[in-house]
């Protein structure tokens, strides 16, 4: 195929993505909750979800089963869709196909309050509030470290804004990365484990329904902001100067979409623990598939994370059942080879 | 909407503008007056100041001292949005981290035109049609679908140049806009864009003689603070510009056309 023709089945591609995606997503969904330790039918799972939607719960297999599982599948699919979210935005912002959601340090605050926490002794809950804290407290720390590259009107276009951001960014990760090992050394035997399954990102940590159901409406608000940028984003790639003098305001894009990217990951930490690879990954098989325009790349990427974690987590806990194995490592076991197959193709 | 000036006001008028780089000036007190339909070339030696100035012009960099009017209103009093419909500018550095088309750069450049959150602007059939249109003023319709990492420089800066004047502003800030082209292609290039009367140019220009053929107007830099304007004709000539490169510059007559020739000798 030339180049050429290539291009233009890239654009046929664009638009039929993202109903291809979420399709993909919904069959994920429906794979994540028949399979498991215990294999449920379709018709049964509909029955049980039908009763549940009622209100009425009759006890059964498929309705304990659907209780356990859905709930761990949405907040699956908000994290991965999250990460992936956050993963487009940063290749993008920083015009570096490096990075990742935890380029920036965000993911060491979270890992590093959440660690300190678990050494506490704390519960989930309290984890995963610790988490969110730490997440924050990044964000905040590189706001203000790179305020001149973040804030400042004057500050000359395209020399450096990106790298200084970005160097700020793996310094905070650094720094965190540093104090985590610093409590996991001092950390007592017996939370060894559990530090290192959150490290790892696990969905097994009791997320209710509801925080579940909220963590998605998250992402689909975060994505819909994110979305009104997605054309402003697409000129700040061909860089600032050039993106300024075509009418966009460079220094309010660039800092709400730090802000949108820092929060996205702060939650998605907070509810798995450090997911690896997803944000990483996802936009760049999207790219390779639809080009770089920004209004398809992030939903597509989005979709494409939270596939790619449902999917994970849905093998986790089947291949080696009972045993449940960290979301985390699969989704970089699964997105590794994916990637390199990529990366050969021309 | 664009404001078109009255004819006998200036279109970008400089009153006694700074530019510094450092501690070092690069425009000291410079007063220019811009007319639209004019073509104006910016000349002088490597580090001159050339694009600081283009720069300041764009309203991307603040000046150091002094004021810029644009359509008749200084040019801080308008937005990121309105400036993009008063002007654009061609700078000469790219950035293509990602495979993106040519076609889509330039129609990425009626950004403004389309409104920021519109998704239905991929397939608008009016941008694109003016993009190809700009694409094939600039000679380079048949690379609209190719990737721009894949372009030569010389392509790119043409697809550069489209995307300028799909932005359809009165005013144009050109940096080395030929920079990288072939002699067929400075020539078309540089007739095209004068082809456009309505339009208002400001370029840096290293090549003296295709600013003598383009441009109506020049100004000198030296560099140093100081600077020299008027019409081409009596600006860009052997006397003026032999001490301003430091090396000796003959203009000769060809068919009726000044050519300058760079002896390599030391100017007097």
């Amino acid at each position: 195929m030339t180049l050429d023709a290539l291009l233009r089945f890239r654009e046929l591609r664009a638009a039929a993505v993202l109903p291809a995606l979420a399709v993909a997503a919904l069959l994920c969904l429906l794979a994540a909750l028949r399979f498991g330790s215990v294999e449920v039918g379709t018709l049964d799972l509909a029955r049980a979800l039908l009763q549940r939607l009622l209100g009425h719960n009759e006890p059964s297999l498929a309705s304990t089963v659907l209780a356990l599982r859905l709930s761990r599948a949405l907040s699956g699919m908000a994290v991965g869709g999250l990460l992936a979210f956050s993963g487009a935005l940063l290749q993008a912002l920083l015009r570096n196909p490096l990075a990742d959601p935890y380029v920036l340090g965000v993911s060491g605050g979270a890992s590093c309050a959440a660690v300190a926490a678990i050494a506490l002794g704390a519960g989930a809950v309290a984890i995963a509030l610790f988490a969110a804290g730490g997440a924050l407290a990044a964000m905040l720390l590189l706001f203000l470290l790179a305020h001149r590259a973040l804030f400042a009107r004057d500050a000359p276009l395209d020399q450096g804004r990106d790298s200084a951001i970005l160097l700020t960014g793996v310094m905070i990760a650094s720094l965190c990365a540093a104090a985590l090992s610093l409590v996991l050394s001092l950390a007592p035997d017996g939370r060894l484990r559990t530090m290192v399954f959150w490290l790892l990102g696990d969905l097994g940590g009791a997320v209710s329904l509801p925080v579940a159901a909220l963590a998605l409406l998250a992402w689909a608000l975060l994505l819909a902001l994110g979305l009104r940028d997605a054309g402003a984003l697409n000129l700040m790639l061909g860089g600032e100067l050039q993106a300024y003098t075509q009418g966009v305001a460079i220094v309010p894009v660039r800092r709400r979409l730090i802000a949108l990217t820092a929060v996205a990951t702060g939650m998605a930490v907070a509810l798995a623990g450090a997911v690896g690879f997803v944000g990483f990954v996802a936009p760049h098989l999207v790219r390779y598939f639809v080009g770089a325009d920004q209004r398809v790349v992030l939903p597509a990427a989005s979709l494409t994370g939270a596939i790619l974690v449902l999917f994970a987590d849905t093998i986790g806990r089947s291949v080696a059942a009972p045993l449940q194995l960290p979301v985390g490592a699969l989704t970089a076991l699964i997105g590794v080879p994916v990637f390199l197959w990529q990366l050969q193709r021309p | 909407m664009a404001t078109a000036a009255p004819l006998t006001s200036a279109l970008l008028a400089c009153r006694a503008l700074d530019v510094r780089y450092g501690d070092r000036w690069l425009v000291r007190s410079l007063h220019m007056r811009i007319t639209a339909g004019e073509r104006w070339a910016l000349v002088g030696p490597n580090g001159a100041g050339k694009t600081s100035l283009l720069q300041v012009l764009a309203g991307v960099r603040p000046p150091d001292g002094g004021t810029i009017e644009l359509s008749g209103q200084p040019l801080q009093h308008w937005s990121v949005e309105q400036l993009a419909e008063l002007r654009a500018f061609v700078t000469d550095r790219w950035f293509d981290p990602f495979g993106v088309r040519a076609l889509d750069t330039v129609m990425a450049a009626r950004y403004r035109m389309r409104g920021a959150a519109s998704g239905a602007g991929r397939h608008d059939s009016q941008c694109e049609r003016l993009a190809r249109q700009c694409l094939a003023a600039m000679d380079c319709e048949a690379l609209a679908q190719r990737d721009v990492r894949q372009l030569s420089r010389g392509e790119r800066q043409r697809v550069a140049l489209a995307a300028g004047l799909a932005q359809e502003t009165p005013l144009l800030l050109l940096d080395e806009p030929i920079a990288h082209q072939d002699p067929r292609h400075q020539v078309q290039v540089l007739q095209q864009l004068g082809a456009r009367t309505a339009c208002t140019y400001v370029g840096a220009l290293h090549d003296i003689n295709a600013a003598a053929r383009f441009a109506t107007h020049a100004l000198l830099l030296t560099g140093d603070g100081s600077w020299q304007t008027g019409p081409s004709v009596s600006v860009l000539t052997q006397q003026r510009l032999s001490p301003l490169f430091g090396t000796e510059i003959v203009q000769i007559e060809v068919d009726s056309h000044r050519v300058f020739v760079s002896t390599g000798g030391v100017p007097s």
